[in-house]
């Protein structure tokens, strides 16, 4: 399975990080040869086998449920890009056309 | 400091003898710290281990150590002993980068739980050192801040993502560093820079407060010059934690113990047959075969083991990892910390999120956040994430048929010694072989240590040895005899042949 330029140009979209022509012209051909690599996977007969998301399986993790002092807000906003009011401040995040 | 009486040169010293001549009140904590930092400050320039150098914060927790022992006060087996700190783990007085752009100036506001324990154990925390960005490298050389020199060869890479922790310990800018490992980042930079390097059991040591990576497989851990150091750092982190709900609740394994048993008579160790051959250097291969004689002189019972879903690993983790990187690297979207770019009163949240991300993330970073969206996108999902997950099962099979004939399992760490810088970074397949042996034991999520094996061409090789889930206590059993054993074959350490700097 290759992937295209333009895949890859969507596939940024995707995940929200503008890219440049240049960085598109050297990560096509990258991702293209990684995928090549780990398209190895297909090789094995699993269709039986149960997928693992993680190690050491632990299911419905309770601590007590006892109050205990959170975040203070100044330190919470205290990394923030931008805040305002006790606040994150955000850009639009409506389009103005819609 | 370097003129102390009893100690002429005290960074050399392993920490246990530093705690120990601090217990004994023969060297104070402040001391041995402002040798470290004095040592940094020599050597830093050529290595560039460390991002942050915290000077005023660890002299202030070092003489808070001397005064409390002068009262009298019964003081923990690392009281006083400076450790480098991978900045990937978050500590309040310190920034925490990732050896990323995105993260520039940012400050954590609580500590990692590995931190809170380390202050609990009156540790010394020097500073934050150099790793890969967002811990995605086998070199360094993907930090954002520049790359870090291996000790050994400063042309040379000093493995990653771990690699400012590795340097810092072979430089001797400290006895301890805290590493993480998701697919061989404590155990491949350990190999090149000729130290002990443990990734623990997934779940033994609290992921709360370290920036997440790939959430199933990350697992920090000790890196150090010695097995009984290491085991030391470990006991020290270890254990359940409430705030990391994929903290297992049962007790550190006798870690310290097992590194002072020194006897491995009986016992199974089992070489992985799939671990060696076409891409394993003939110089790593012959120190790991003489690492393996040394264990059968020393009465243990030597057997060749299949573990034949290995050969999919590296595929299966360069699939699982990215995908789990591209969820969690979602959270640097520019609203809440670190850096924003384009925010003109113009752009809306999407395009700012874009543009600072394009500038915040470097090339490896990209490139697996696209193929992690790639991997989980509709259409793609069963053929790879689906089938990686099938194989992470198949591997852990192999792993427990294994483990049913054998106590241990053995390889070289690393296909190769320690590279040189540039030679891989456009080619990033050719630089995740790098991690062909470590990656199953993250997949499996059990233990596995870094031990040096020997030197090949004057550059430091390691043999690994893994261990079922929250058996930890075998990596420092076998460590800690094969180290004295090769260790008085040799006549001293591997790290006292490194070259001066």
């Amino acid at each position: 399975m290759g992937i295209t330029r333009d895949e890859v140009a969507h596939l940024a979209r995707l995940s929200r990080m503008s890219v440049t022509d240049d960085e598109l012209d050297a990560l096509a051909p990258q991702l293209e040869a990684i995928l090549s690599a780990v398209a190895r996977v297909a090789e094995v007969a699993a269709a039986d086998i149960p997928p693992t998301s993680h190690a050491v399986p632990l299911t419905n993790v309770f601590r007590p449920d006892v109050a205990r002092p959170s975040l203070p807000a100044a330190e919470a906003l205290a990394g923030a890009p931008a805040a305002e009011d006790g606040r994150f401040r955000v850009p639009r995040i409506l389009d103005p056309d819609e | 400091m370097t003129d102390h009486p009893t100690f002429p040169d005290v960074v050399r010293l392993t920490a246990a003898a530093t705690a120990a001549a601090i217990a004994a009140g023969e060297l104070s904590a402040v001391e041995a710290t402002q040798a470290a930092l004095d040592r940094i400050a020599k050597v830093d320039d050529t290595i560039h281990a460390f991002l942050h150098v915290d000077a005023e914060g660890a002299l202030a927790a070092a003489r808070s150590v001397d005064e409390r022992r002068a009262a009298g006060e019964a003081l923990g087996p690392l009281a006083g002993v400076p450790l480098a700190l991978k900045d990937v783990l978050t500590a309040r007085d310190m920034p925490t980068t990732c050896g990323s752009r995105i993260l520039e100036g940012w400050h954590a506001p609580y500590d990692a739980t590995v931190v809170s324990r380390l202050r609990a154990a009156d540790v010394v925390v020097l500073g934050k050192v150099n790793m890969d960005e967002f811990a995605m490298g086998s070199s360094t050389e993907n930090s954002a801040y520049g790359p870090t020199r291996n000790p050994w060869d400063t042309t040379r890479i000093p493995g990653g993502s771990s690699g400012g922790s590795a340097a810092a310990v072979a430089a001797f800018e400290a006895p301890l560093a805290i590493g993480t490992d998701t697919g061989g980042s404590i155990r491949q930079p350990a190999a090149v820079c000729g130290l002990v390097g443990v990734k623990p059991t997934y779940g033994g040591v609290s992921r709360y407060g370290l920036v997440a990576f790939s959430s199933s497989l990350d697992q920090a851990g000790p890196l150090a010059r010695t097995v009984t150091d290491a085991a030391l750092l470990h006991a020290a982190i270890a254990g359940h934690d409430p705030l990391d709900s994929t903290s297992v609740d049962v007790p550190v394994p006798p870690v310290v113990e097992a590194a002072g048993r020194r006897d491995v008579r009986g016992l199974r160790v089992g070489v992985v047959r799939e671990l060696a051959g076409e891409g394993y250097d003939p110089g790593v291969e012959a120190a790991f075969a003489a690492a393996v004689e040394a264990l059968t002189e020393l009465g243990a019972e030597v057997v060749e083991v299949s573990c034949p879903h290995f050969q999919y690993a590296l595929a299966a983790y360069y699939l699982i990892a990215p995908s789990e990187c591209s969820s969690n690297l979602a959270r640097f979207d520019a609203m809440r910390f670190g850096l924003r770019l384009g925010d003109d009163g113009q752009a809306g949240a999407e395009e700012v999120m874009s543009r600072t991300r394009e500038a915040g993330f470097g090339p490896e970073v990209k490139r697996r956040v696209i193929l992690g969206t790639y991997a989980l996108s509709s259409g793609y999902y069963d053929a790879y994430y689906g089938q990686a997950q099938k194989v992470r099962t198949l591997i852990s099979r192999d792993f427990a048929a294994a483990f049913e004939r054998v106590d241990v399992l053995v390889s070289p760490t690393t296909p190769t010694p320690a590279f040189p810088l540039g030679s891989k970074v456009d080619d990033p397949v050719a630089m995740y072989l790098s991690d062909l042996c470590t990656i199953p034991s993250n997949l499996a999520g059990g233990p596995a240590m870094s031990l040096p094996a020997g030197l090949v061409d004057g550059l430091p090789v390691g043999i690994q040895i893994m261990a079922p889930p929250f058996a930890d206590d075998r990596l420092y059993l076998v460590g800690g005899a094969l180290e004295e054993a090769l260790d008085a074959r040799r006549g001293h350490p591997l790290v006292a042949e490194a070259p001066a700097l």
